[in-house]
């Protein structure tokens, strides 16, 4: 089972966690004024990584807060995890800062 | 026509090592930071803040299960009393209090088999050294969601949602069939 290190609990079993898509896309701030075509991007386009990438993850069965991970798609070794709102860190796939 | 499939709910009886606790008083309180004193004062024990641990007093319990969310447990007959305290002692200030005292039931679990018989069905590691007395969390047991908080070194307290509790005593009656008699 992998551990993931829950930025509040600490590492914790996986099976605690949900998946919550990629992470760092804002939402526009004035919808109205959104092109038809950039909304369903907002909505729909998704970078299909291989390598890091950088995702948002719920610890839904223990303190139920969303936080960001950066994870190895081709490995599934999380890199780093770090709250919402905080910057991604500078980090490559073999984990050096 | 009854379900066959369907099994017929365990009756919950105590045990050497199984105890069902009384019905009690339980909120989830959120709010921010500065909401936590006020409340705590109210509620005559201060809120944790470290992440998972829990604080007691006779009478009173206080679970850290998220930077903003605790559950409060005080004996049943405090919940009037309780209620109407925090609508006055925290009318300024921001914050949710919900009664879930009939959503959840409690469970004590107690014994030198105690961590055996719930590492059967969490994840956690239960070994003093990693979860240690006073710790407390949100977590999982087989298929439903508790929350374990570890009171003595051999005992915890289980908080389960009322309709996983036959199915939570279930699980627990199974896995002791193993245990010597």
């Amino acid at each position: 089972m992998l551990v993931i290190d829950c930025p509040y609990c600490g590492p914790r079993p996986e099976l605690e966690f949900s998946y919550g898509g990629q992470a760092h896309i804002a939402r526009p701030a004035n919808p109205a004024t959104v092109e038809t075509s950039d909304w369903a991007a907002f909505l729909y386009l998704r970078s299909n990584t291989r390598g890091l990438h950088a995702e948002r993850w719920r610890h839904v069965r223990g303190c139920a807060r969303f936080f960001n991970a950066l994870r190895d798609t081709t490995t599934d070794k999380f890199i780093a995890t770090y709250r919402t709102g905080e910057p991604a860190p500078a980090i490559d796939s073999r984990g050096d800062r | 026509m009854a379900n066959p499939g369907l099994r017929q709910a365990p009756p919950v009886e105590s045990s050497s090592w199984l105890r069902l606790l009384p019905p009690a008083t339980r909120f989830v309180f959120r709010g921010p930071a500065a909401a936590h004193a006020a409340a705590g004062t109210v509620f005559g024990l201060r809120l944790p803040t470290t992440p998972c641990r829990a604080s007691m007093r006779p009478a009173r319990a206080a679970l850290w299960l998220g930077p903003d969310e605790h559950l409060l447990m005080a004996p049943a007959e405090d919940l009037g009393a309780l209620r109407s305290a925090f609508a006055s002692g925290l009318r300024d200030i921001p914050h949710s209090l919900v009664d879930v005292s009939h959503r959840q039931g409690a469970l004590e679990l107690r014994g030198p088999d105690a961590a055996w018989l719930l590492t059967a069905g969490c994840p956690l590691d239960l070994d003093p050294a990693a979860f240690p007395v006073g710790m407390c969390t949100r977590t999982v047991f087989a298929k439903t969601e508790i929350v374990l908080w570890r009171t003595a070194a051999e005992a915890f307290h289980v908080e389960v949602w009322r309709s996983f509790t036959a199915y939570l005593v279930g699980m627990l009656q199974e896995v002791a069939r193993e245990l010597p008699q």
